[in-house]
């Protein structure tokens, strides 16, 4: 019954008119690159202005689904700077372990979608049937695979059963091997050396210079991480590592991510065991009038929010950044010069929100369009299967 | 009972879905993937992601289509071979949701496009998706 | 250098550009400065203090627009806001894009958002709004109304 085409695409070939990444080329090199971006363009920042500030909380969950975790984190701890309230320790620990789980499925979830990018479906196949382990331990802790709900200003909304835990450890126990092996052979293969070395390299100069973020950052030898800058949820009573290497290029960006699901497992592991009890809640009355900031380490850099409050129930204005918006205008510096079949995984490593990578166009220096996205994508498996056969 | 014609009893024996994405916050989008994924795995009953829109049997939209977006999936929409059958995917694909208020989301997705079924959630489990799909192709079947 | 010396430093060094000093809580410092002395003060606290430039965040303020310029400088972990007042019905100020180009989209935002002029901006063109978005309507505006006679603004089922 189940027929054999072999999907080229498992995601959305929107490339009928997209004029989203539209690269110039001149011959195999790119030559300029203009981003096009809107197309998810909410005005959420207008929406939080009708809502009070329990209800923001839902609204900006909403604003990404992979890493829907940051924005409330980010919003919390800005809305308890202006009322200038300490959250309990509990209330710590629940909200590190909801964000790091958070981290390992965006993570492994980028790994899979580089992996189809590069030719490696298996790869793909295998990640994603991994991440529904952690999905599921998201499901058992919180309720629901994505938009926890989980997170108000002044605590946590919801508390976790201690009967849960020994499960939830197993399964977290349980993707560790089939990670290691993935970790050996992604980072020992010949091939992906060779296809990822060297590539889309982005300089330590161009990312302070861009004020680029989060693992993007990392891989070029910028060693900022919000959750070591930062004295906030349970980070700072645990130890773990930053994880930053030197040379800036793909190659770099894939092992800081894999390196960095290892670090939160490491944490989620150590805050179930050593979760305090108390309070979950600090029951903030009102918010008086004032000015808050609140930054949170997403997956892909940090999330930034800016409250300011009037004294009423609403937010006077709401600011939000999320950290693709620091981290896609890189694009210009490593894009150009690079060969047309490294387009598609260099815009991917910086980890944009998926939807956005696949609506690429190329055109020649006179406007002709040459390939489209799915082209682009081809490209990539294609350079791939050559490297494989010459090594 | 109506008698289906060649083209919709081929569509409902392997449907090829295309999806497009109008503003959403990506999480219905993940879920559709999870569905092709080993864990559900709709690829053993021949529902395929279609290469283009001109293959495409159904047309699966998520998100609360932003004035950018839709302006694209009106020409897709044209260019899909009918009969198409759209399916839309999430709240905000539904009504918008807590999106209505947004100046860049005028209208909700049926005011634009004739919607054949509508699956609710935010997210959709990815067991509702299945179900809505199934329920869409019995529907069908039975000749409405 | 110490969260005292930085203190210090900004309020000696830019005495006359600093109209109000406002050191909040250890880890905030918010500082009014004339919008005329924008670029110096934010190209030494970027280059010099080597802060990481996190965004800027402009609100109508019904009297006037203000505009918030954030750097972060994690040694000292403390997090710099610069305030600038602007005129409501013009409002200009100079563009930090060529001072370092984290800038350069959020001046875009802003300006198709909030109507603010950026003079020296290299490409001051939409970011997020679609092209049949009308000209000088802008959405963050307290004042703004709802110009789409086809919007279905209840839950349109």
């Amino acid at each position: 019954m189940a027929r054999s085409v072999i999907p080229i695409g498992p995601y959305h070939p929107l490339q009928e008119e997209p004029e989203y990444f539209k690269l110039t080329v001149d011959g195999e090199k790119v030559v300029d690159i203009e981003v096009n971006i809107g197309y998810n363009h909410r005005g959420i920042e207008k929406i939080s202005e009708l809502k009070s500030f329990d209800q923001v909380t839902f609204v900006i969950e909403r604003i990404c689904g992979i890493c829907s975790t940051s924005h409330p984190y980010a919003y919390t701890r800005a809305v308890e700077d202006i009322a200038q309230v300490e959250v309990p320790e509990r209330a710590k620990y629940i909200r590190t372990i909801i964000a790091e789980g958070e981290r390992i499925h965006s993570h492994l979830l980028w790994l899979g979608l580089a992996g189809h990018f590069l030719g490696y479906n298996t790869i793909y196949m295998w990640v994603w049937k991994l991440r529904e382990e952690i999905l599921d331990v998201m499901e058992i802790l919180s309720g629901n695979r994505n938009h926890y709900a989980m997170f108000k200003p002044g605590g946590v909304r919801r508390d976790l059963n201690p009967d849960d835990f020994p499960l939830v450890l197993k399964k977290i126990d349980s993707i560790v091997p089939t990670l290691d092996r993935l970790k050996k052979a992604i980072l020992d293969d010949p091939v992906l050396h060779a296809r990822l070395k060297g590539i889309g390299i982005l300089t330590k100069e161009d990312a302070l210079d861009y004020s680029a973020l989060g693992p993007t950052a990392r891989a070029s030898g910028v060693a900022k991480d919000v959750r070591k800058d930062v004295s906030y949820g349970a980070y700072d009573q645990i130890d773990w590592d930053m994880i930053v290497t030197e040379n800036g290029d793909v190659f770099d960006k894939v092992v800081v991510r894999v390196l960095e699901t290892y670090e939160s497992i490491k944490i989620v592991k150590e805050c179930l065991k050593n979760l305090p009890p108390g309070e979950i809640d600090c029951r903030i009355k009102d918010i008086p009038p004032g000015e808050g900031i609140g930054t949170h380490e997403a997956p892909r850099g940090e999330t930034f929010h800016y409250v300011r409050s009037d004294g009423t129930n609403r937010p006077v204005r709401h600011k939000v950044r999320a950290p693709t918006f620091m981290n896609l205008p890189t694009c210009h510096s490593t894009v150009i010069g690079c060969d047309i079949a490294d387009a598609t995984i260099i815009l991917a490593s910086i980890d944009p929100c998926y939807c956005c990578t696949e609506r690429m166009t190329v055109v020649t220096p006179d406007g002709k369009q040459l390939y489209t996205g799915k082209d682009l994508v081809r490209l990539s498996q294609e350079k791939t299967k050559k490297l494989k056969r010459m090594l | 009972m109506a008698k289906l014609g060649i083209k919709t009893r081929a569509l409902l024996k392997s449907p090829w879905v295309f999806h497009v994405a109008t503003g959403s916050c990506n999480n219905c989008d993940i879920e559709i993937l999870d569905v092709l994924t080993p864990r559900f795995d709709v690829e053993r009953f021949g529902i395929l992601l279609a290469p283009s829109i001109r293959h495409a049997d159904v047309l699966l939209i998520t998100g609360a289509g932003s004035r950018k977006s839709m302006e694209r999936v009106m020409r897709l929409y044209e260019m899909a071979p009918k009969p198409c059958l759209v399916v839309c995917i999430g709240e905000c694909a539904m009504s918008r949701g807590i999106f209505m208020p947004s100046y860049n989301m005028p209208k909700p997705i049926d005011h634009y496009l004739p919607v054949d079924a509508y699956i609710p959630g935010c997210p959709p489990k990815p067991e509702a998706i299945i179900a809505g799909i199934v329920k869409l192709i019995e529907k069908k079947k039975g000749g409405k | 250098m110490t969260r005292e010396e930085l203190v210090s430093d900004l309020k000696e060094r830019f005495k006359s550009d600093i109209i109000d000093f406002y050191d909040r809580s250890p880890t905030r410092i918010y500082i009014e400065i004339k919008p005329e002395s924008l670029v110096k003060v934010a190209s030494y606290i970027f280059k010099d203090l080597k802060a990481r430039f996190n965004i800027a965040s402009a609100l109508d303020a019904k009297t006037h627009i203000e505009i918030l310029y954030h750097f972060t400088l994690e040694y000292l972990r403390v997090l710099v806001s610069l305030r600038v007042k602007l005129n409501r019905d013009r409002p200009k100020i100079d563009s930090l894009a060529p001072v370092f180009k984290g800038a350069n989209w959020i001046e875009r935002e802003m300006n198709e958002l909030l109507g603010i002029d950026f003079t020296g901006h290299p490409n001051l063109k939409r970011l997020l709004l679609p092209e049949s978005w009308p000209e000088g309507v802008y959405p963050l505006r307290a004042d703004y109304k709802e110009w789409d006679k086809n919007a279905v603004r209840d839950r349109g089922v």
